[in-house]
């Protein structure tokens, strides 16, 4: 239980500061931006309680915002992401039962299931975040461009941490 | 009551998700005030130290191309000085009175974070209230301005900057010295909107805009950017105008903070003139 909350405390604060210092100046063609902290609320064991999740939701994102200087876009973006996570993965993956402690991770679950759950999250986030900050429908299409390339980018990016790093 | 309460603990989740998006909302208008919620933002010091470290390390990579910046930079002061030396002797006096000495004085800081592709994009600075900086003063770079100091914290600083749809910059039209206001539409960050220039004036491609010198920020004629499109449309009294801006906003590296030692003066002889 230490152990845990330790791990995901590094995971956090690497994430965090990967974003400020690294990814945040991170533009592919010009718009794509990626936002790959919201990996830490996919990251989270199954059985974290769903308030809990929300208020990690919240602190993630305020802590985003903070280094961005974009007060509450992250914040409210995150907390989404974190509310609808426990609703998106029974819909993916059926009448499945996850073991206690056990986390979603893409050795355990597959390719197919991790990124159903991954672009799921990723886009709702993502359109929610552009959307906010745009905070109108005026420049519609463009918003959404940016909205679905950063999303794309964050999606691979992911997918990639994936092989590299949880690999079992 | 019971039946409330029940509701309440069964929907509590769902009503925890309200709340915080409700935090976040509040948080989010605040913030469109143009000064920003005291500390929740990159000035402070865990923040901006952060940052400040992570610039030390990053700073080598970058330091070809400064200094190659610094020594245009220098070689054009340089000839100016030669040229305003040659004058004076002209002249044969010293005309430096009182009436003209420094109104404003340029303190040096370095950008430890900025951004370009945001709606509303910061600058934060090195410099904080030990050097000087105080909120409302002007920052501009090797080749012009940069933005407007918001935060400051003891050590560090944050700006808001052209780049930011929340602020607009008071311009002047340098050939006709028609006055204009600036704004960013969010798209490219090498390019500004001008407006308020009315339809008479004669505006054409490659214009200088400097700054005007009506806010007391800024001292009058520093350079911002040159016309790139003109466009007046039918039943419009004023241009809509593109400017290339002369600063690479991607490229921020050391700027300087314009100190207005006249500021309070001007600000409270134009109060009393509100006040009548």
């Amino acid at each position: 239980m230490i152990r845990d909350i330790l791990k995901y405390t590094g995971i956090f604060v690497f994430l965090i500061l990967l974003q400020a210092l690294i990814l945040n100046n991170v533009r592919l063609a010009g718009f794509m931006n990626p936002f790959v902290y919201v990996l830490f609320i996919l990251l989270l064991p199954f059985d974290t309680p769903r308030n809990l999740l929300l208020v990690i939701g919240f602190l993630l994102g305020l802590s985003v915002d903070i280094f961005s200087d974009t007060l509450g876009f992250h914040a409210s973006a995150t907390v989404l992401a974190a509310f609808l996570r426990p609703r998106i993965i029974p819909l993916i993956s059926g009448k499945e039962v996850y073991e206690s402690g056990s986390a979603p991770r893409m050795a355990t679950l597959g390719f197919n299931w991790f990124v159903k759950y991954t672009a799921i999250i990723v886009l709702s986030h993502h359109l929610f975040l552009f959307f906010a900050e745009a905070f109108t429908l005026s420049g519609f299409i463009s918003t959404l461009m940016r909205a679905l390339g950063s999303a794309l980018f964050t999606i691979i990016i992911i997918l990639i941490s994936q092989f590299l790093v949880f690999r079992k | 009551m019971r039946n409330l309460i029940r509701f309440l603990i069964k929907h509590f989740n769902f009503i925890l998700f309200l709340l915080l998006e409700a935090v976040c909302v509040v948080f989010i208008i605040k913030y469109n005030n143009f000064h920003r919620v005291k500390f929740l933002n990159s000035s402070n010091s865990i923040t901006a130290g952060i940052y400040g470290s992570f610039s030390n390390v990053v700073d080598y990579f970058t330091l070809k191309r400064v200094n190659e910046g610094l020594s245009v930079e220098n070689a054009r002061l340089r000839s100016e000085l030669v040229r305003y030396k040659m004058e004076l002797n002209a002249n044969g006096t010293t005309f430096l009175s009182d009436s003209i000495a420094a109104t404003y004085f340029y303190q040096s800081a370095k950008v430890i974070n900025n951004s370009i592709n945001k709606k509303y994009n910061y600058i934060t600075l090195n410099k904080g209230s030990r050097h000087g900086l105080k909120s409302d003063m002007g920052v501009i770079g090797d080749k012009g301005v940069v933005g407007i100091i918001t935060n400051v914290s003891r050590n560090y600083s944050t700006a808001i900057s052209l780049l930011n749809g929340r602020w607009e910059l008071s311009v002047k039209h340098q050939p006709s010295d028609q006055n204009g206001s600036l704004s960013w539409d969010g798209e490219d960050h090498r390019k500004v909107q001008l407006s308020e220039i009315p339809y008479n004036v004669s505006v054409a491609m490659g214009d200088t805009i400097t700054t005007s010198g009506y806010s007391a920020i800024f001292p009058e004629g520093v350079p911002v950017g040159v016309v790139s499109e003109v466009q007046l449309d039918p039943g419009s009294n004023f241009y809509t105008i593109a400017v290339d801006l002369f600063i690479d906003f991607n490229r921020l590296t050391y700027v300087n903070v314009v100190k207005n030692l006249r500021v309070d003066e001007r600000r409270s002889i134009e109060e009393e003139e509100l006040d009548d």
